[in-house]
């Protein structure tokens, strides 16, 4: 596409929007490596000492891996329905009509925290879950969403055709679906999973109703830490936090790339 | 192959559609329409009366102080996201492949952050003991710490960080559909740059500030952290109100009528950011 010259004033403003959007991360990071007993930025000194501190700490530690667990888990089970609900409503569009679609897509318009509260009444003091199943069931429900759209995106370019020439040739449906509709949508199904993922990992909202003593998320934990304490702790949780994410991100690109490679 | 074996095969074939959307639609109904419901329908359950509940909430100068100040975030982060985003919107669809590249995913990155952590980052820079603070004591411009949290400015500025990457990327989003020639075909027309703006962006962009716009209003309709953490008590939003009827002075009926407060408003706002998008729409599409 040809090039515009933007209006220098309206560049500049812009880039003071992009720096108010950096701020605050940058200057996470940078209070979490200070070599100070409190927040300070620029950082003084450079130390560690903050994220040696967090890997001591045993609810952190804990909570981490509550919300590793719940991720995983909630990311699993919203792909295994997920994948169906899309597939179903692309290859059999003429059956299911338009709308139900958007069923699916209910949880993004219900605000999270009367989702939360909802769940609280039904699941833990109904049905009286436990903690770690019921933040399954709520990660699961604010995870569908995202699969059943960014799946359905991919699919929406998928020749069915394909599909249909495989079994009139005599290959089953299921390995058909495995072996061709599958690899084919695979950078969409790998982008609903890392959406999904960190939508699980961040989520506050719904885990602070589903949360009990003992058992406890990740941001739920950073979440009543900085309630009541200001220390470089959590700085240096968050760049944690930030890092996961990364690592996330890194991994799928490698993973998709590696693949590539294998093939 | 017998004709029983085609009838069964026939009927798997005509169900099949319907067994694969049925775990998800399961799922959405029993973990999230169903207790959604009841809180809905709780709220409605008062024996005094089907809007008791409400009457009671709206009785309360203080609530509906709440109701009003939510209204009032939404309405200004909304705004505020909407004028910075266009600006940083600009930027990124003029500038180069690689300087783009690196923009979107600077304003991507926030988004995959949690809100926890880019609340906590105001908090470092506002606090008691924050950066701004100790600059301006550093500068000897003031003797003893202000104190910039837990009010409505903290709010809004955690509020506006928060939301401001949704919008960007969907302005981006639209302004890089937009054909170069007609900005040359304006300008060369006599138009100036913000006639250019006027008639030739903004009717354009509308689709992407309206998606953007409804993103960021729902959103911080009902967002708990960012006013939690920067506002404090002080500065209660139905989000927090609801989390503190709910867990600390455990009045589930209160807090069901909050519930439904919310939805209700979600529910609206769609509705009639939906409209004004309409009515603003030169041809009557969007």
């Amino acid at each position: 596409m040809q090039q515009r010259s933007v209006n220098p004033v309206v560049a500049a403003i812009g880039w003071l929007v992009m720096a108010f959007l950096m701020a605050p991360i940058v200057i996470v990071i940078g209070a979490a490596v200070s070599d100070t007993t409190y927040l300070a930025f620029p950082p003084q000194g450079f130390s560690l000492r903050w994220f040696g501190n967090v890997l001591q700490q045993r609810s952190f530690m804990a909570s981490f891996q509550t919300s590793m667990q719940v991720a995983i888990s909630a990311t699993s089970i919203a792909l295994a329905i997920g994948l169906f609900a899309a597939y179903g409503l692309a290859r059999f569009g003429k059956t299911i009509p338009a709308w139900f679609g958007s069923v699916f897509l209910l949880p993004l318009f219900v605000p999270e925290i009367v989702f939360g509260f909802s769940l609280l009444k039904t699941v833990i003091v109904s049905l009286e879950l436990p903690v770690t199943t019921a933040l399954i069931v709520g990660h699961t429900i604010i995870c569908l969403p995202y699969m059943v759209r960014v799946i359905s995106a991919s699919l929406s370019s998928f020749d069915f055709s394909i599909e249909e020439a495989a079994v009139s040739l005599g290959m089953h449906p299921i390995k058909v679906f495995l072996t061709i509709v599958l690899p084919n949508i695979r950078s969409g199904v790998i982008a609903a999973v890392v959406l999904a993922f960190i939508t699980s990992l961040n989520d506050v909202a719904v885990s602070l109703f589903l949360t009990g003593p003992g058992v406890s998320t990740l941001p739920i934990e950073v979440f009543t830490y900085v309630e009541q304490f200001f220390d470089p702790s959590v700085a240096a949780v968050s760049v944690l936090l930030m890092g996961v994410t990364i690592i996330v991100m890194a991994l799928v690109e490698r993973t998709l790339g590696l693949g590539k490679a294998v093939k | 192959m017998g004709a029983d074996t085609i009838t069964r095969t026939n009927r798997v074939t005509a169900l099949a559609p319907w067994l694969l959307v049925l775990p998800a639609t399961m799922a959405v109904f029993a973990l999230l329409a169903v207790p959604v419901g009841s809180t809905l329908a709780e709220s409605f359950s008062n024996p005094l009366g089907v809007f008791e509940n409400y009457r009671r909430f709206f009785a309360s100068d203080y609530n509906r102080m709440v109701v009003l100040r939510s209204f009032w975030i939404a309405f200004a982060t909304t705004a505020i996201a909407l004028a910075a985003g266009f600006f940083a919107a600009y930027l990124i669809a003029g500038s180069g492949p690689r300087t783009k590249r690196i923009l979107i995913l600077l304003s991507v990155f926030p988004l995959l952050t949690g809100v926890v952590v880019r609340s906590f980052g105001w908090m470092v820079i506002l606090g008691r003991n924050g950066i701004l603070n100790n600059a301006l004591i550093e500068l000897g411009l003031i003797n003893a710490p202000l104190s910039l949290l837990f009010n409505q400015g903290a709010v809004l500025v955690g509020m506006v960080y928060l939301f401001l990457p949704l919008m960007i990327l969907s302005l981006v989003g639209v302004l890089e559909t937009i054909d170069q020639d007609l900005y040359s075909a304006a300008e060369s027309l006599g138009s100036s740059p913000f006639g250019v703006f006027r008639q030739v962006t903004f009717p354009l962009a509308l689709p992407g500030m309206v998606v953007g716009s409804i993103l960021v209003f729902t959103g911080s309709l009902a967002t708990f952290v960012t006013p939690r953490l920067l506002g404090g008590e002080r500065q209660m939003t139905l989000a927090t109100l609801l989390h503190e009827k709910a867990i600390i002075s455990f009045d589930w009926e209160a807090a069901n009528t909050i519930a439904t407060i919310m939805i209700v408003l979600t529910a609206l706002s769609l509705v009639a950011l939906g409209m004004l998008a309409k009515r603003l729409s030169p041809k009557g599409r969007a």
